[in-house]
């Protein structure tokens, strides 16, 4: 599976819930398969998704989902302490691994070599780590959902591309609606 | 007057209760302060563009948000600053120590100051520097503006504002 296929899996599970998506194909991804105004599309800043993600989840109640890569989490890589000691019970990362920067041409990563992003996450103070299967990640999603824990998700899935158009929807519309769906 | 307290008091009294830091020597105080009080979440950041992503998310959730760091650090948050706080049109005040400036022992620190007011110009964020002990008495009036136009705006705090180095003058 590539992350365009975990993602059409997991759509209908995260269709009401608050979404951080990370930039580039990933966000054009999500955005033409299911776009929600509970999505917050990041169309630049490579690499803070899970902050974000994780300032969203300390500011208020509902559910977030951070969904990141791994060449992004590598990026910003501080995030995982950050996370760790402060951690919401109401925030899930999901890192989908596939071991390449996508957005940029499939480059390899790390953490398709000797990095494993979950040990990292762990050794980080993350205490509720789970590494799965792509063809796993709509199960161990809805479990992390269903719990009042914090969860960190390693999606080890493959590397590919769905060829997805642009997001054009300007950066301040994106945000309002994002906005008016936290408050909803 | 202690500054450190104004500052907190200013931020609690705008409804900025959600600051991150990365420390500088000159803002210990503040960053004390911060953690002694339980009107404001402090949540300490490993890096300032890091920083800022928090604060995006928590004005997404509704809170009012900032950042306190050291202007050497303003080069690792140049794209953050564009296609993030900008880009989407978030409010962020950012507290700065302008390191590099007058009293400066450390010679490297010269080198970010002297990009420091060019790079926020360049990025056309509204800058204050804080040279003297009273313009701190500007702060609660730089915070309204910052939420009323939604920018990110630096204030720059310079040594002589902040008494001077250790053994050079009360840190206060």
């Amino acid at each position: 599976m590539i992350r365009s296929e975990v993602l059409k899996e997991i759509a209908p599970i995260i269709r009401d819930e608050l979404i951080v998506c990370n930039i580039g194909i990933p966000s054009q991804e999500l955005h033409a398969i299911d776009d929600q105004p509970t999505n917050f599309y990041m169309l630049g800043t490579m690499g803070l998704a899970s902050s974000i993600g994780l300032g969203l989840a300390l500011a208020q109640d509902k559910n977030v989902i951070a969904i990141d890569g791994d060449g992004s989490v590598l990026t910003n890589l501080g995030t995982l302490p950050t996370i760790a000691n402060n951690a919401a019970g109401n925030f899930t990362l999901l890192i989908v691994d596939n071991g390449s920067y996508g957005s940029t041409g499939d480059q390899p990563t790390y953490a398709g070599m000797k990095t494993s992003l979950s040990k990292v996450a762990e050794a980080c103070g993350c205490e509720n780590v789970v590494e799965c299967r792509a063809e796993d990640t709509g199960e161990v999603l809805e479990a992390a959902l269903a719990g009042d824990e914090m969860t960190i998700i390693v999606c080890k899935c493959e590397s590919g591309n769905a060829k997805m158009p642009v997001i054009t929807m300007d950066p301040v519309v994106i945000k309002d609606r994002f906005m008016k769906a936290v408050q909803a | 007057m202690d500054i450190n307290k104004k500052f907190a008091d200013d931020f609690a009294a705008n409804g900025v209760d959600f600051i991150t830091t990365v420390p500088c020597k000159q803002l210990a105080g503040v960053i004390e302060e911060l953690e002694r009080r339980d009107d404001i979440f402090h949540i300490p950041s490993n890096k300032e563009d890091e920083g800022m992503g928090l604060c995006a998310g928590a004005h997404m959730g509704g809170k009012r948000a900032a950042i306190i760091m050291q202007n050497t650090a303003l080069g690792v948050t140049i794209n953050t600053l564009a296609t993030l706080i900008q880009y989407y049109r978030m409010p962020l005040p950012m507290l700065i120590s302008y390191r590099g400036e007058l009293g400066e022992p450390v010679a490297c620190q010269v080198e970010m100051a002297v990009h420091t007011k060019g790079l926020l110009a360049q990025l056309n964020i509204p800058t204050y520097h804080f040279h003297r002990p009273e313009d701190v008495a500007e702060f609660d009036a730089i915070l309204k503006y910052t939420f009323m136009c939604n920018k990110p705006v630096a204030i720059l705090t310079d040594a002589t504002f902040w008494g001077g180095y250790d053994g050079e003058g009360d840190a206060k």
